[in-house]
């Protein structure tokens, strides 16, 4: 049974009735597993790997719902996929909410019973969480803070770290960029247009499990969120002191989006993406490692976008469909603020 | 992408670079005016395409550029105005004034949100009946007939609140006083969209009276190739004409309903532009009828005039006698993520434009 107020009042976080009522009767019912059941001030978890992936992320969206998604799976998503690209097996994670007083129950509802469906199908668990309320005003609507935590296996433990890179390595994404920041912009400006861009919002564990355990010469591994694919790339190539070459002809842009973008003046590469993984491999297992990609339902449109390169070191250069040739910088300014 | 696919079309491009090569042997120095001509010619890399003897410089055609500083100190002390909302384009939040930004202002509790068209800050208007709401006017004609109609619309809906500052341009003036200042210019390579409103009559006595080409061109990069041949062409065979490569969106007539707004509402000030100084009649005031809806005529505030940045020469660069890589700040204390000038703050500027497609 749904807490029978319809909105949500500053006695929804004040420790008592109102709070257990809503922690029992939402949060329980819909996340519950044997570990929260316990109700405890902490969560004891067993240690499954010797070494642990720890990771925590804050999301401020604006809206909260959204074409493809809402802010609780994208809590999820966010969470899992940035222990996945760690090479971590994602396995538990904390939800904190602090709510505005007035919030529409029936709205924290929907968030809570998405992001538990997009826990179980990425198979993490909720082990924990707190609930704050705050005066009207005084935030804006809902903000979701969560923690994970994942299990390495020991091959798998260098992959964030970029190490090993080498001119030649194939750089491959698994489907079109920019889909996420395109569709929260569509949804919060009043644009109407009528093309409907989806957020790519997904957990990619599965995906990049399948990867690791396939293509053991995976490099490196890294989800190009705020900033986009540039500023993924532009890190990389400062960390590695290498240059990368991208293919504008390459580069998956679905019509939406690249209208969008051609519109309002943005470049794709600088558009936030939520269910994306940049990936670098050697030249000689890339083809493989395409094939694994494409196997899995979130790499059907897996495809190289670029190399690495000796030359222009530390830049990131894109050669143009026209046949020039220009930098593609990190994103500067923010045309965006709080997608996720 | 329909429209713009077919003008991006490699093959297409490289014959019309070819077509150039056989026909233009004169130096020839052609000014591009519009900021969206800038972004287009380095995005596409099209500089390297072109023989050595054409050389094409960038004019003064980013509306965010030209504004001057006191404008957007205008608008600053306009957003410490109690309960004032300033709804602002985007490319306007990062310019700096003279000691502070809107971006910085915001952050201080200022109330400025980013709109993309003038009708949101009316909206916000109604929405906030007992707020004045604050519009920064910029751009030329392509944007002023927009900022026209929204000012009419509050006259007619009676939203009292809706104020507008306006920076609006109009163009030929400034390509005049540009030549006749001496910057050597063969032919103008002519806005698209400020000519689908105009015409193209405003450029007549270019190419009557001081014996310049101009052509109307497209943004796409086989538009602008085109653009180029045909200048070439006029300036190879001596007759230089005003012509019009973008029939797609171009009328030579213009839009008439968009004049007609624009003289409903506005009537041609001297204005000043950052860099260039004051241009006679280059600039849109907001007619006596509307007076209610010109901030300037409503709220008095403070501004003292203070110097550019020193060590910019956006002006120069605007008047197309220097470019950014005569800048002793360009790239090392201007860039985009901290920038000393307008030119690089504007997506259109040309520093931003050389910053982000340099090589």
């Amino acid at each position: 049974m749904i807490p029978r107020e319809e909105k949500i009042l500053l006695s929804h976080g004040n420790g008592g009735r109102m709070m257990h009522d809503l922690i029992g009767n939402l949060f329980i019912r819909h996340f519950g597993n044997t570990i929260l059941d316990e109700q405890t001030d902490a969560a004891i978890l067993p240690a499954e790997s010797p070494f642990l992936a720890f990771t925590t992320d804050s999301f401020v969206i604006d809206p909260l719902f959204f074409p493809g998604g809402n802010i609780g799976k994208l809590a999820v998503c966010g969470t899992v996929n940035d222990l996945a690209v760690s090479g971590a097996t994602p396995r538990y994670i904390s939800v904190s909410f602090i709510i505005e007083e007035g919030f529409a129950m029936r709205e924290l509802e929907m968030i809570v019973e998405s992001l538990a469906t997009e826990a179980r199908h990425a198979q993490v668990t909720i082990v924990t969480g707190d609930t704050k309320v705050v005066n009207k005003g005084k935030c804006d609507k809902l903000f979701i803070n969560t923690a994970g935590i994942g299990m390495f296996r020991k091959e798998d433990m260098l992959v964030g770290k970029a190490l090993n890179i080498n001119p030649g390595d194939a750089i491959i994404i698994n489907g079109t960029i920019g889909d996420h920041g395109m569709a929260v912009m569509n949804a919060r400006e009043s644009f109407n247009f009528k093309s409907p861009v989806i957020s790519d919002c997904a957990s990619l564990n599965h995906l990049i499990r399948r990867m690791l355990e396939q293509c053991p010469g995976v490099k490196f591994m890294r989800d190009p969120t705020r900033g986009g694919v540039a500023t993924v790339l532009n890190e990389l190539a400062a960390k590695t002191g290498l240059g990368i070459e991208l293919s504008e002809q390459a580069l998956p842009v679905s019509k939406g989006v690249g209208a969008m973008c051609e519109i309002l003046g943005f470049e794709p590469l600088h558009i936030a993406n939520e269910g994306k993984v940049v990936v670098v491999v050697s030249e000689a297992e890339s083809r493989h490692l395409l094939e694994i990609m494409k196997s899995h339902p979130l790499g059907t449109q897996s495809t190289v976008i670029g190399r690495i390169v000796r030359d222009h070191p530390m830049k990131v250069v894109l050669k143009t469909a026209t046949g020039g040739k220009r930098i593609v910088d990190s994103l500067t300014g923010d045309p965006l603020p709080r997608i996720c | 992408m329909h429209y713009v696919d077919e003008y991006r079309k490699k093959e297409l491009i490289l014959a019309v670079a070819g077509e150039i090569r056989n026909i233009s042997k004169k130096e020839i120095t052609l000014m591009e005016v519009c900021g969206g001509h800038t972004m287009a010619i380095h995005r596409f890399g099209l500089n390297a395409l072109l023989p050595p003897n054409i050389r094409l410089l960038s004019g003064p055609g980013c509306p965010v550029c030209v504004s001057s500083q006191h404008f957007l100190d205008t608008a600053i002390a306009y957003s410490r105005i109690p309960g004032a909302i300033i709804a602002t384009y985007g490319d306007l939040i990062r310019v700096p004034g003279s000691v502070t930004s809107l971006e910085k202002e915001k952050a201080n509790g200022a109330d400025i949100r980013i709109i993309w068209s003038v009708l949101e800050a009316l909206e916000l208007a109604k929405n906030n009946p007992d707020r004045p709401v604050f519009f920064p006017g910029i751009g030329f004609e392509t944007t002023a007939p927009a900022t026209a109609a929204a000012i009419v619309k509050a006259k007619n809906d009676n939203t009292r609140n809706f104020f507008v500052l306006s920076a609006h341009k109009v163009m030929p003036p400034v390509m005049k006083a540009l030549v006749e200042e001496g910057v050597k210019i063969d032919g103008f390579i002519a806005p698209g969209h400020v000519t689908a409103i105009t015409g193209t009559a405003i450029y007549d006595e270019l190419a009557a009276v001081y014996g310049l080409g101009v052509v109307v061109s497209g943004f796409e990069p086989a538009d602008m190739m085109q653009a180029i041949l045909m200048l070439a062409v006029q300036l190879e065979t001596g007759a230089p004409k005003v012509e019009v490569q973008y029939k797609r969106i171009v009328h030579p007539d213009g839009n008439k309903i968009a004049r007609d707004l624009l003289a409903e509402v506005f009537e041609l000030k001297d204005d000043r532009w950052r860099g260039l100084g004051t241009i006679h009649n280059s600039g849109l005031k907001i007619r006596e009828d509307f007076a209610h809806f010109d901030a300037e005529n409503n709220f008095s505030v403070l501004v003292p005039e203070l110097p550019d940045p020193k060590g910019c020469i956006c002006g120069s660069i605007l008047r197309g006698t220097k470019t950014p890589n005569d800048c002793g700040l360009f790239a090392t204390a201007c860039t985009p993520s901290d920038p000393v000038g307008a030119c690089m703050v504007s997506g259109e500027g040309t520093c931003a434009t050389f910053y982000k497609y340099r090589s």
